[in-house]
């Protein structure tokens, strides 16, 4: 398939997303009132903890700003565009284009995930780095590490994003599955507590779920708390989910396009 | 060769039923009850190239069901359908290359962006050759007037702008097909007039074959030589709009400007419908009384300083054809 079309969906949608400058500004604000909320839980929790910790107290709280500016590429949402589309019979459109369907919304969904995100954590890197002391990334290395396994941890995130996409050609809403996933991912991926944080009967188990791969793995990286030689394995993590997300996506989209009423007809 | 090959074409939908009531809701947890909607039920016809085809039905018919069978969007559960020698739904990236639709009341070009850049998504999407992109994009801008268009959002659009420039996006890959899925819809009657000379026009010069699905009667007069009536999925009309005239109206109708007021002679084989002061309607069967007949019988009896033959308007002829075949 010709590459020029899918970056063409990608780069529309990319310049589209960035007329939302007030939603921007006002994620921007938020995402740093709850940083600063969430660091001072965390200080709370750390100046009475009895034991040594997993993490040190100054990597939590960089931890938390790298959660707090990449909020955005978290798969927290459905697209709403493409529900309006389901639900209103425009999806017509998207059917009659002769492009590959799964390979076309992921190009959405790549967009979708790093336009705002970009908007809001340039800035709010800015901030949490002058205003809030946070520690620039352990090594070089570890800086490149956490740069590749954060570019996976997009498309990871696409991926799932996609899927989420694909199950409302069934749900039409699609609200149910996002809750649950968002649930999921705000637990399993160390947006709400750092992964290492967790009781170590529990780690295997959130170590063998797609949803490290959008938080912790690359945050770790930059933290040198996984030394960046580590990261072929991690990256492989990550992969290897994309692709079972990639695969079950397409496969449920032929499926339901197999059986779908074009609603309104 | 035909261009489209549709035979004996079936689809039908289960459609879920519910009681109403919340007993009715909770019933209908345990025990869903389907209604089958058959949607085609056997539909064949064939469709040449550069053919421009009205296709009619009361809401329900089946009209959008075929229009997306052939769009490839829908998989028929039974029956043939090839379309430049592909089936749509199997071979669906291949066969939408040469198809452009417009759904009324949709618009496939990104609501916030300046219509320009969707236009140049479009061109990437169907990977339009550079010069052709450009050489289409001048003539409809040119031909559709939609040059102060090009720059702003499609949400700032009016409806017809819109319109205008959802049909110059599915035109710019240069289709071999045109599907048109009630595009005058809302439209006022300036935009309707010049949106049928455009497809009249596009239909001509490039000899592409459009099929359009319409309530407007007046759209399938203005621009289409062939008519196809469906309903509940079944063909009830195929053929040219003039020969479902003769079928149709019985009734023609002489309309005289006379020079004076007063009781016209009529001859015996045709009525005297109305009187409006000088003006006076004759209503006549043809086949009783040729027009020609009629008039030179009335302009040797009466003064008359103007007439015409006035048609039944198509309006009416669809409506008593939907009658005649007990379409509520």
């Amino acid at each position: 398939m010709a590459l020029v079309s899918y970056w063409a969906v990608i780069s529309a949608r990319f310049r589209s997303l960035l007329q939302y400058r007030s939603a921007a500004l006002a994620g921007l604000v938020t995402q740093i009132v709850w940083g600063i909320i969430r660091v001072m839980i965390f200080q709370a929790f750390y100046s009475s903890a009895t034991t040594e910790q997993p993490m040190s107290g100054r990597d939590v709280e960089t931890y938390i700003w790298l959660g707090q500016a990449f909020l955005a590429a978290l798969p927290w949402n459905i697209d709403t565009d493409l529900r309006s589309l389901i639900r209103s019979g425009g999806i017509g459109y998207e059917l009659v284009r002769p492009v590959d369907l799964h390979t076309y919304w992921m190009s959405r969904a790549l967009a979708w995930r790093t336009a705002p995100m970009l908007m809001r954590s340039i800035p709010l890197l800015a901030f949490a780095f002058i205003v809030m002391g946070m520690a620039p990334p352990a090594t070089v290395a570890a800086g490149a590490a956490f740069m590749i396994s954060m570019c996976a941890a997009i498309v990871l995130s696409s991926a799932i994003t996609t899927f989420l996409n694909v199950t409302m050609l069934w749900t039409i809403t699609g609200d149910g599955i996002t809750q649950l996933t968002f649930g999921l991912v705000l637990i399993f991926s160390g947006m709400l507590v750092p992964l290492p944080l967790f009781p170590d009967w529990s780690q295997p188990l959130i170590n063998a779920m797609p949803f490290r791969g959008l938080v912790d793995t690359p945050y770790r990286l930059y933290l040198g708390h996984i030394p960046a030689s580590d990261l072929p394995q991690h990256l492989a993590h990550q992969l290897f989910w994309i692709l079972a997300f990639v695969v079950a996506g397409r496969i449920a989209l032929s499926r339901a396009l197999r059986r779908v009423v074009v609603q309104g007809g | 060769m035909p261009q489209i090959i549709v035979e004996n074409l079936v689809k039908h939908f289960r459609v879920s039923q519910r009681d109403t009531g919340i007993f009715g809701a909770l019933r209908g947890l345990a025990h869903r009850r389907y209604e089958t909607v058959k949607a085609l039920d056997g539909v064949t016809f064939e469709i040449g190239s550069g053919e421009l085809l009205g296709y009619v039905g009361p809401n329900g018919a089946g009209k959008s069901t075929t229009v997306k069978v052939m769009s490839g969007i829908l998989v028929p559960d039974s029956g043939r359908c090839e379309i430049l020698g592909l089936v749509p739904w199997k071979d669906r990236s291949r066969h939408v290359r040469h198809l452009g639709v417009v759904f009324g009341q949709r618009t496939q070009l990104w609501w916030d962006l300046p219509v320009i850049e969707s236009f140049d998504l479009l061109r990437d999407i169907y990977r339009v050759p550079r010069h052709e992109y450009v050489k289409n994009l001048d003539e409809f801008v040119a031909v559709m007037d939609i040059d102060s268009c090009l720059d702003t959002p499609v949400r700032q659009l009016s409806l017809g702008q819109r319109m205008r420039c959802d049909l110059a996006g599915a035109l710019l890959h240069s289709p071999k097909l045109l599907f048109l899925d009630e595009p005058t819809i809302g439209m006022d009657a300036v935009s309707k007039v010049a949106f049928r000379q455009f497809i009249k026009r596009f239909n001509r010069e490039r000899e592409t074959t459009v099929i359009l699905t319409t309530h407007d009667m007046n759209d399938i007069e203005a621009i289409c030589d062939r008519l196809m009536i469906i309903n509940s999925g079944k063909l009830l009309y195929d053929g040219g709009l003039d020969a479902l005239r003769q079928q149709m109206s019985f009734e023609r109708s002489l309309v005289v400007e006379m020079t004076d007021a007063g009781s016209p002679k009529v001859h015996p084989a045709a009525q005297l419908a109305m009187m409006n002061g000088r003006r006076v309607h004759i209503r006549f069967d043809p086949k009783r009384i040729s027009a020609a007949a009629l008039i030179s019988d009335f302009t040797a009896h009466n003064d008359v300083d103007d007439l015409f033959v006035e048609d039944p308007p198509i309006e009416e002829i669809i409506a008593r054809f939907y009658e005649g075949n007990g379409v509520g």
